[in-house]
């Protein structure tokens, strides 16, 4: 398949202000390139992360969810990415009961000054969601509906 | 303690130094009312922590941890960054000092440069980074780092090939600011200051003139800090773990231990550079995670000095995880054919060995900068003999010269942490004698009335950058602007070519008020960066500060998808979507005001909280001092000297007449605390004494409440009187019970109760007491017969003089293994004690009339206490920290903070500059009337809330309660916004103020409307 017609996945991604949301940064002033393929929402710490917000991202028709906080033991709120780690392993296990391929859903720890892992997880996750093509489990489409 | 000042003293503070320490005193100082002139030698502040890969013992990212703190020093409105620029001369005495700065050309306008790059990557000339230790390169037009503050490009003119042959101007020519002037001269400036804190660090050991390092000759044996610069994702190989001869992979790696420390041989250095140890064992550590294959990671060293807290447990961590230790000094390093390395050595038991290793990596020592050392000359600071600036004991950031304070690597080899803790020290002790100055020279930033626009329709406002051509070289901003003209609430949009700039903020400010907006959107850089500057703006305006989002259009954007223009256009209008739909949802926040009561309790009546008290005092602030005991001087009353030679008791009779005498200082003996109630500014103390209860109001609480000494069950402890602990010898001796010179025959034990399986940590002290107390019976005594039975020395920085002179004097010492550990036993009336010397291989047998035992310091584990204040305790049982590098007196709880043995062992000069430390934090709470707390804050919507406790379970800061209905309700004032709490509740009821789910589900269901 040429690079044109290659499956574009859409993917929603939440990064801690902390961590990931400076690694994405510095791999901007670092020049680091990356697809184009997620839209970006901040929030304040992985902790803030609510199950709900992955749901109504597989809802709304996107291909792939990513969150990204702290490395364990740097959260900026002493813990909240532990929670987020908990909370996800039993979101990911629901997920796959109702068809939502685990690939879909990326969770990484990536600090403000790794740019270059921030850019090969990217890359990762794009290539993984690419690889399964679209997400229509979950869309609600009125005209399928009806 | 500061000599009187006849008219007021002037409320600025110069801190000459940029590095972590320089940025902490500068911190502390315009957080508590002064302000403070920062002179940086170099282009930009950071210092060596800047450089750094990781730090020990946590492994934290060491950029990471120090970047906020950089921007909050750029960015402060009491603090003025002079870089380039040195120090000449000062005039003039305590509380008015003229300081004469020389500032050298920077050759590019600060206003103007917007950091954008385009001189440096135009500058054809390349010349050998210093950062990154000569490893890269980097251009005559440069920036010192990526994340540099201020973040500010310069010219190099000694390497500029305009300034050097007249002709280029590449910079100048592509600068799209006009911000290179090749017209800027050197400036001398003078500035008036109360008192000058230096705190200009070390100079990294440079083994290259010494030919038995070979580092000069063998590409593959490279120095510590070049070693980080190797490992830092920033640095030249991006991280990767390269050799430089080759930039092959390296599958050996040895450290060389005391390259330039502990040397009398040679023309480097006698004392200890106090760090080496510990780096060395994290760059081992990360240097194999970062290894594709099974690194070989082998330290050479004499002892393993990892005295701090959680240092053992990283030594002994990496032992277990497969790093070698071995016990030896280099004394030859041969090149290989094919830029691999011969080690020779002699192991401790005499055998000659020689290993091949792949690389070299040298731990050099800590030095006094000759500059640094020129400037202390010229300024009268008198040095020691290792040539940093010379302090005592009891005021251990006080310099010769009154007026002018140290902290940091200047005053001797040490870590972050004890860097941190002594700036704040020297922030306190520099503003101890300015307190009537306080207040006068710093600037409170206006104040303009807030339209209250609730219940008016969104306006929102959309100003794209073009960030010159950082945006609108990739992405088409007429069509971004044009988008966002047609998205719902959008009732203005404008296209900057600098959003930042100082005039493009005025016009801003005149916009949103002649068009009424009260939602603003700003597509540009980040809003790490600049979401202050913009909330400042629209503060400006008069509208409130929340009411606000920032896209991210360029280092999410522009900057990452430079070759797909019509991708990066659509994601810019992707991104302006989602923040036009969250901030037409935004409400104005109110920031909770709390008032503050400048009056503190200390806990603890031993030499920290006693200081504590006095510097609180000297700042002007009520303090009360609760001590369990019925006298003050805590453990400091059994000890007998300082490792400088200091006569301890003296020193705490003085002390305590000093506290007693001070009026603003009440003394509560024989009293402990019951309760406590309230948070930062307001807490309500209940103490209980001899007297009944009493009720203390105060702002902030110090917790100095020491340590107790291990009574061990071995070694005939408490069975033969001539066992005894080091303290007790020290007790025996001021109470005149012992007579050290009818010691014939003594014998020391160390690690008594230390670096066991029930107490993995170091004791810290015990090696030094050791070797005084070993000198002060050789003083008595000199024909006695004294040894010490170690496992590693630890006499760490200039204590290894000590060290060096007992060893001179005849003290034997021997090492034991803790498998082989030395037993007493007696035989008739003998006292003897038997250890197995692994230089002989064989059990020697001593006999000793005093036995002294080394015991550990143990925790009061005061859980009680750790609960009321909701501190943690860590494994140990010592208070653990806000954070172990760069919030060493802190807590997470705001409005608390310890010093002394309660944090984790330490010396007597390091408890008394904790204690300052801790009233320097502590100022920056007591010198505001009020605090203004985040708006970005959780609440709860109690109709939905069943009382199930999940929120209070999870909240990190203790921020939840049940009300007398047995609902959740959140303290605004302990709140810190992370919203754990609302993603973690079943019933849907606390929501996160600025990042509410309504926000988040906004921004999710349009961002794929594209």
């Amino acid at each position: 398949m040429s690079e044109e017609n290659k499956f574009q996945p859409r993917i929603a991604a939440f990064f801690c202000n902390w961590c990931t949301y400076g690694g994405a940064d510095l791999a901007g002033v670092s020049r680091l390139q990356y697809p184009p393929n997620f839209r970006v929402i901040r929030i304040p710490c992985t902790g803030r992360m609510s199950p709900k917000f992955i749901m109504q991202a597989f809802r709304q028709g996107a291909d792939g969810v990513w969150v990204s906080g702290c490395h364990p033991g740097d959260c900026h709120y002493i813990a909240g990415n532990m929670f987020a780690r908990r909370r996800f392993t039993i979101l990911k296990n629901l997920l796959e009961y109702v068809g939502i391929e685990p690939n879909r859903l990326h969770f990484s720890w990536i600090s403000s000054a790794e740019a270059t892992k921030f850019q090969q997880t990217a890359i990762e996750v794009i290539e993984s969601v690419r690889a399964l093509g679209p997400a229509s489990r979950m869309v609600k489409d009125i005209r399928r509906v009806a | 303690m500061t000599q009187k000042i006849t008219s007021r003293p002037v409320g600025a503070v110069m801190v000459v130094g940029g590095g972590i320490a320089a940025i902490q005193a500068s911190l502390d100082l315009a957080d508590s009312g002064y302000y403070v002139y920062m002179v940086e030698k170099s282009s930009a502040i950071g210092g060596v922590m800047s450089q750094l890969d990781k730090t020990f013992p946590t492994n934290d990212c060491s950029m990471c941890i120090l970047s906020p703190k950089l921007v909050e020093a750029g960015r402060h409105p009491n603090i003025k960054l002079i870089t380039m620029a040195e120090v000449q001369d000062v005039q003039g005495a305590e509380g008015d000092l003229t300081v004469k700065v020389l500032q050298k050309a920077r050759y590019v306008d600060l206003n103007k440069c917007i950091a954008c790059g385009a001189c440096a990557a135009k500058c054809p000339k390349r010349i050998p980074d210093e950062f990154n230790q000569g490893l890269g390169k980097r251009k005559a037009a440069y920036v010192k780092y990526p994340q540099a503050v201020p973040l500010k490009y310069g010219i190099d003119a000694d390497n500029c090939i305009y300034f050097q042959k007249g002709k280029c101007k590449a910079c100048q020519k592509f600068c799209p600011a006009g911000a290179v002037d090749y017209d800027q001269q050197d400036q001398e400036l003078e500035i008036n200051v109360g008192a000058v804190i230096l705190a200009a660090g070390f100079k990294p050991y440079d083994p290259t003139p010494y030919p038995q390092y070979a580092y000069a000759n063998f590409p593959n044996v490279v120095t510590a800090l070049e070693f980080e610069r190797i490992l830092s994702a920033s640095g030249p190989w991006m991280g990767h773990l390269v050799r430089p001869g080759d930039e092959a992979e390296p599958k050996k790696i040895a450290w060389l231990q005391c390259v330039g420390s502990r040397d009398l041989n040679h023309c480097d250095h006698p004392y200890c550079s106090s760090v080496c140890c510990m780096y060395a064992i994290k760059e081992a550590v990360i240097a194999r995670e970062h290894s594709h294959t099974d690194l070989d990671a082998a330290i050479f060293f004499m002892d393993m000095r990892t005295y701090g807290k959680d240092f053992e447990r990283t030594y002994v961590k990496a032992q277990e995880d497969g790093v070698r230790f071995i016990r030896s000094r280099i004394h030859s390093i041969s090149e290989l054919e094919g830029g691999s390395l011969r080690l020779e050595y002699v192991t401790e038991k005499g055998q000659a060995k020689s290993e091949d290793f792949d690389m070299v990596v040298l731990s050099q020592g800590l030095e006094m900068n000759p500059e640094v050392a020129d400037l202390c000359r010229r300024l009268g600071v008198e040095q020691n003999q290792s040539r940093f600036a010379a302090t005592d004991s009891f005021a251990p950031v006080a310099t010769s010269r009154p007026g002018i304070y140290v902290c940091g690597a200047l005053a001797g080899p040490k870590d972050i942490p004890l860097s941190v803790m002594e700036a704040s020290a020297a922030a306190c002790a520099a503003s101890s004698g300015l307190a009537a100055g306080r207040g006068t020279l710093i600037t409170e930033p206006e104040k303009v009335p807030q339209r209250d626009v609730r219940g008016e329709t969104p306006r929102v406002g959309v100003f794209v950058c073009s960030c010159g051509i950082n945006i609108a070289g990739v992405v088409d901003v007429k069509a971004v602007m044009d988008y966002a003209a047609t998205l719902p609430n959008v009732v203005y949009v404008e296209n900057n070519l600098f959003t930042c700039s100082q005039d493009t903020q005025d016009k801003m400010t005149e916009v949103i008020k002649e068009q009424g907006l009260n939602r603003m959107v700003v597509a540009a850089c980040s809003p790490r960066t600049h979401e202050p500057l913009f909330q400042e703006t629209l503060q400006a305006a008069g509208i409130n500060k929340y009411l606000f989002d920032l896209a991210n259009i360029r280092n999410q954007d522009s900057w990452v998808h430079a070759d797909d223009p019509v991708a990066a256009t659509e994601k810019a209008k992707d991104q302006v979507r989602m923040a036009v739909a969250k901030a037409s949802l935004l409400e104005p926040l109110t920031e909770a005001k709390l008032s503050i009561l400048p009056k503190a309790m200390v806990i603890g009546g031993g030499v920290s909280g006693m200081n504590a008290a006095l510097n609180l005092a000297a700042q002007g602030y009520e303090t009360h001092i609760v001590e369990r005991d019925n006298a003050m001087g805590g453990n400091a009353r059994m000890l007998r000297t300082t490792a400088l030679g200091e006569d301890v008791q003296e020193y705490l009779t003085g002390l305590v007449a000093k506290v007693e005498a001070e009026p603003l200082i009440t003394v509560h003996l024989g009293t402990v605390i019951k309760n406590v109630d309230g948070f930062v500014g307001n807490f309500k103390t209940t103490l209980v004494g001899d007297s009944g209860e009493e009720l203390l109001e105060h702002g902030v609480a110090l917790i100095c409440t020491g340590a107790g000494e291990y009574k061990p069950a071995e070694y005939l402890y408490g069975q033969d009187p001539r066992v005894m602990t080091h303290l007790e010898i020290d007790q025996a001796v001021l109470g005149g019970e012992l007579d050290l010179s009818e010691v014939n025959k003594a014998v020391f034990i160390q690690c008594v109760g230390s670096r066991d399986p029930e107490r993995p940590y170091c004791s810290k002290v015990c090696c030094t007491h050791s070797v005084e107390s070993a000198l002060a019976i050789k003083e008595a005594n000199p024909e006695a017969q004294v040894a010490i039975i170690y496992r590693d020395m630890r006499t760490y920085g200039d204590r290894e003089r000590l060290y060096q002179q007992a060893r001179s004097k005849g003290v034997i010492f021997v090492r034991y293994d803790p498998d082989t550990k030395p037993e007493v036993v007696t035989e008739g009336d003998s006292l003897l004690v038997k250890a197995q010397d692994p230089i002989l291989g064989r059990t020697i047998v001593l006999e000793a009339d005093l036995v002294g035992l080394a015991t550990a310091i143990v925790s009061h584990k005061d859980e009680h206490l750790a609960q009321m204040f909701k501190i943690p305790l860590d494994q140990d049982g010592w208070f653990l920290e806000a954070h172990v590098k760069l919030r060493p007196v802190d807590f997470a709880t705001d409005g608390v903070f310890m010093a002394g043995l309660a944090h984790y062992p330490k010396p007597l000069e390091e408890a008394v500059s904790q204690a300052q430390a801790a009233v320097s934090r502590a100022a920056t709470v007591l010198s505001r009337t009020e605090m203004m707390l985040p708006g970005t804050v959780a609440w709860i919507d109690q109709r939905k809330c069943v009382g199930c406790g999940v929120c209070w379970t999870v909240c990190p800061f203790q921020a939840i309660t049940q009300d007398e209905n047995g609902l959740a309700v959140v303290n605004e004032a302990l709140c810190k916004g992370c919203g754990t709490c609302v993603a973690s509740c079943r019933s849907g009821a606390p929501n996160l103020r600025g990042f509410s789910n309504q926000d988040v589900l906004a921004q999710i269901s349009v961002m794929l409307q594209g």
